[in-house]
């Protein structure tokens, strides 16, 4: 029989991926991991007056319970979540969220991560390992040090490319530049995934359109409530509004506005900078 | 005609004028978020309460959704009874505080009320609101009843679920849990009250009212989930399986509607869902202090007229807005608001761009919103609504300056629940389809009721509904 119980979303076990700047949490949540599937995201807050803010599962384990978050620390809600450590609670975690990736048996998937994006990559590309499908995994970042999940996708994954924008660590250059090579070499390619910073998607859907090959992005638009009410996540597909909450977040990128997308991303700057240097101030940094 | 009779007639007492309700002035209170209204004294009530006929046969209590006994209640208000009164109101409906506000009383209780003929209705919504604001201390669950009964034993045994924590469902879970029913009330978001959190603003129902209603169903033991997405967290047929008995759909309406023009995705443009969220919700008028931002618009241009334009138009003005424009294709008269929202909004400022259709939004190179381009209309013979339909003039266009666009013009059903229960049958416009009686869905034992059944209607009905459905699952489960 179900059981219809919620306990305060404790933090189980925190990892600090990149020092200061990116962070991998394990969280009690045994409703949310019991749902929660690749593709979905979970909304939280973890202050009496904070935001809410959106981040993509990155893994789950739904019999010990827990879901797995990765985030990059950005502006003051992001800021205060790197402050909570093992056995800090989050105030409010509501979820699963959004439309879970849709995985069929195609073959050879192609799965894309940049940056923190490899994270939320990381769990699509699981689901497509689950489902037999073979995944090459393409990850880039400025430099060695500034990449995740290599060691969880190379568990997993027949071959994971890696591309550092220094040369540091694989690849000197873009993960479209390997993304190129391979769609020309092998013409059987079911689908490219591609999750990660919007300049970054928007590069591989331009790779791959001429190959004609399924294109999947995740597009981390603004939003408030993330459950299809306030509009604040519209994109424009196909030349139609969708609302990456309750539509996506995942949609073809081959269709897909990056344009305004980024343009939109841009609406609260300057409110995002003065809540994050009034938080720097009162935590002496 | 002339009365040459010898008689002379017997003066009819004239109608005492309506006791006014003080308010804040609006110079004062365009600068905070506090309530407008100010609420009745005890001489002011008592005064009021005075008007009432007391009529054989009260037309008011027919025109009341949840049928409050209107005239017993004022009855006991002239006696100075408060508790009395509110045990009579909340008989009936357990959220007085909420509906003595926003309830559209104008065209419920009191457009039926008899005085109303010859002059002003009894001003039957405030003096609701003085009876819950001034009893409020008391604990709900004695006077949940009617009869005098007290709160029924809770037995665990039967379970019920209601989603959403709007005003249908609260209503739903109240009536249920004084009849002994456990209730467990699933919200989404991670405070309760649904739309009377999130959609109406702090100065036209204060934050603090709808937790003190939202308390009494504490204390009537019924267990209130936050961040459980009815569809996502918990779906409909895990929650038979997880025995509950009965479930209760009260989701709300759901997804804004857009005006489907050119550049309505510029960076400015917000739907009024978004805008109130931000604001009533996310507490964004206290930022810096509270994390959520809301947008800034010097210019502001609402579109649509109904209530929750008024409610976008008048945060606006309280964000700092220099100028706010409702921008509506009929006229004033033909405005769904309730008048007293229009009124105030007019008191505080807000401007009026009658017969004007919104054709394109204009943006700079860096996609921020400067403009909207609006077509004059003019009114023409009456549509299906009986209303006149605006027509527009041709070649007569203008550009209105803006920098924060509000759409406010509806909204269309929320799809989360919806496509995650495929066997609940929908109307064809969406929305879920009910039993009129007892709000049965297709579903056997789910319910539904507010907004996801109506589409955007008022507090009133959807708490209409919550009680039907309540006493139909309380008659099932308790033969009642």
């Amino acid at each position: 029989m179900i059981e219809i119980s919620a306990p305060p979303a404790r933090i189980l076990a925190k990892e600090r991926l990149i020092p200061g700047q990116t962070s991998k949490l394990v969280i009690d949540a045994p409703h949310i991991a019991r749902k929660a599937r690749p593709g979905n995201f979970v909304i939280l807050r973890i202050a009496p007056e904070g935001e809410r803010i959106p981040l993509t599962i990155a893994d789950t384990d739904p019999e010990a319970g827990t879901v797995t978050i990765v985030y990059l620390v950005l502006g003051k809600t992001t800021a205060a979540l790197e402050q909570l450590g093992e056995g800090d609670t989050i105030l409010d975690l509501c979820g699963p969220l959004g439309k879970e990736t849709h995985i069929e048996k195609v073959g050879t998937v192609i799965c894309v991560g940049g940056g923190t994006g490899i994270a939320a990559m990381h769990h699509i590309a699981k689901g497509h390992h689950m489902a037999g499908n073979r995944v090459v995994a393409i990850v880039g970042a400025r430099s060695e040090n500034l990449l995740l999940f290599c060691d969880e996708l190379e568990s997993f994954c027949p071959e994971l490319e890696i591309c550092t924008d220094d040369g540091s660590c694989g690849h000197k250059g873009f993960v479209t530049d390997i993304l190129q090579k391979r769609l020309e070499e092998d013409s059987e390619i079911g689908e490219v995934v591609a999750v990660g910073p919007v300049p970054m998607m928007a590069a591989v859907a331009r790779v791959a359109k001429p190959f004609n090959v399924k294109t999947t992005v995740s597009l981390n638009s603004i939003m408030v409530d993330g459950i299809g009410m306030c509009g604040a996540c519209r994109v424009t597909v196909g030349g139609e509004t969708k609302f990456a909450c309750v539509d996506g977040p995942e949609f073809d990128g081959l269709q897909v506005d990056f344009n305004e997308l980024n343009k939109r991303l841009t609406a609260f700057k300057p409110q995002e900078a003065i809540s994050y240097e009034e938080w720097k101030k009162s935590h002496g940094q | 005609m002339a009365n040459s009779d010898n008689a002379p007639k017997k003066p009819k007492k004239p109608i005492a004028p309506r006791v006014e309700m003080p308010t804040q002035p609006p110079r004062e209170r365009t600068g905070n978020f506090d309530e407008v209204a100010l609420g009745y004294t005890r001489e002011q009530a008592l005064a009021e309460a005075e008007r009432c006929l007391q009529c054989k046969k009260p037309a008011c209590v027919k025109g009341c959704p949840v049928e409050v006994p209107i005239k017993d209640f004022i009855e006991r208000l002239q006696h100075d009874d408060v508790p009395g009164a509110y045990e009579v109101i909340k008989s009936t409906n357990s959220l007085p505080a909420v509906c003595g506000r926003v309830c559209p009383q104008e065209v419920q209780c009191e457009g039926a009320c008899i005085l109303g003929k010859k002059g002003e209705p009894v001003a039957i919504g405030r003096l609701e609101r003085y009876t819950a604001d001034t009893f409020m201390a008391n604990s709900a669950c004695e006077h949940m009843n009617g009869e005098g009964r007290s709160c029924a034993p809770i037995r665990e045994d039967l379970k019920v679920a209601c989603i959403g924590s709007g005003p249908s469902s609260l209503t739903c879970a109240g009536y249920l849990s004084s009849r002994g029913i456990k209730v467990s009330v699933f919200e989404a978001l991670h405070e309760l009250g649904g739309v009377l959190v999130y959609g109406i603003p702090e100065f036209r129902l204060p934050k603090s009212i709808v937790a003190q209603e939202v308390d009494a169903l504490r204390e009537q033991q019924v267990d209130l989930l936050t961040n459980w997405v009815g569809g996502k967290t918990i779906e409909i047929s895990e929650l038979f399986e997880a025995g509950y008995k009965a479930v209760f759909v009260g989701v709300g309406a759901g997804l804004p509607r857009f005006l489907n023009i050119p550049g309505e995705n510029l960076i400015g443009v917000f739907s009024a869902n978004e805008y109130l969220t931000r604001v009533n919700l996310g507490r964004a008028y206290k930022f810096p202090e509270a994390d959520t931002p809301t947008y800034p618009g010097k210019h502001v241009a609402v579109f649509g007229a109904g209530n929750v334009a008024m409610d976008a138009a008048r945060t606006a003005v309280r964000l700092g807005a220099e100028r706010v424009s409702i921008v509506y294709r009929r006229t004033k008269g033909e405005m769904p608001a309730r008048v007293e929202e229009l009124d105030h909004a007019i008191e505080e400022g807000v401007e009026l761009q009658i017969l004007s259709s919104p054709l394109e939004f204009v943006g700079n190179e860096q996609g921020f919103l400067k403009s909207v381009i609006l077509q004059r209309m003019e009114l023409g013979e009456p549509d299906d609504s009986g209303r006149r339909r605006p027509v527009p003039i041709e070649d007569d266009r203008f550009e209105l300056e803006c920098d924060l666009a509000i759409i406010a013009v509806g909204t269309s059903p929320n799809p989360i629940l919806l496509e995650a229960s495929p066997e609940l049958k929908l109307n064809k416009w969406g929305y879920v389809k009910v039993d009129e009686t007892t709000g049965e869905t297709s579903m056997a034992n789910v319910f539904a009721g507010g907004d996801i059944v109506t589409g955007a209607a008022t507090v009133i009905s959807a708490m209409g509904a919550g009680r039907r459905a309540g006493m139909e699952i309380a008659r099932r489960l308790m033969d009642e």
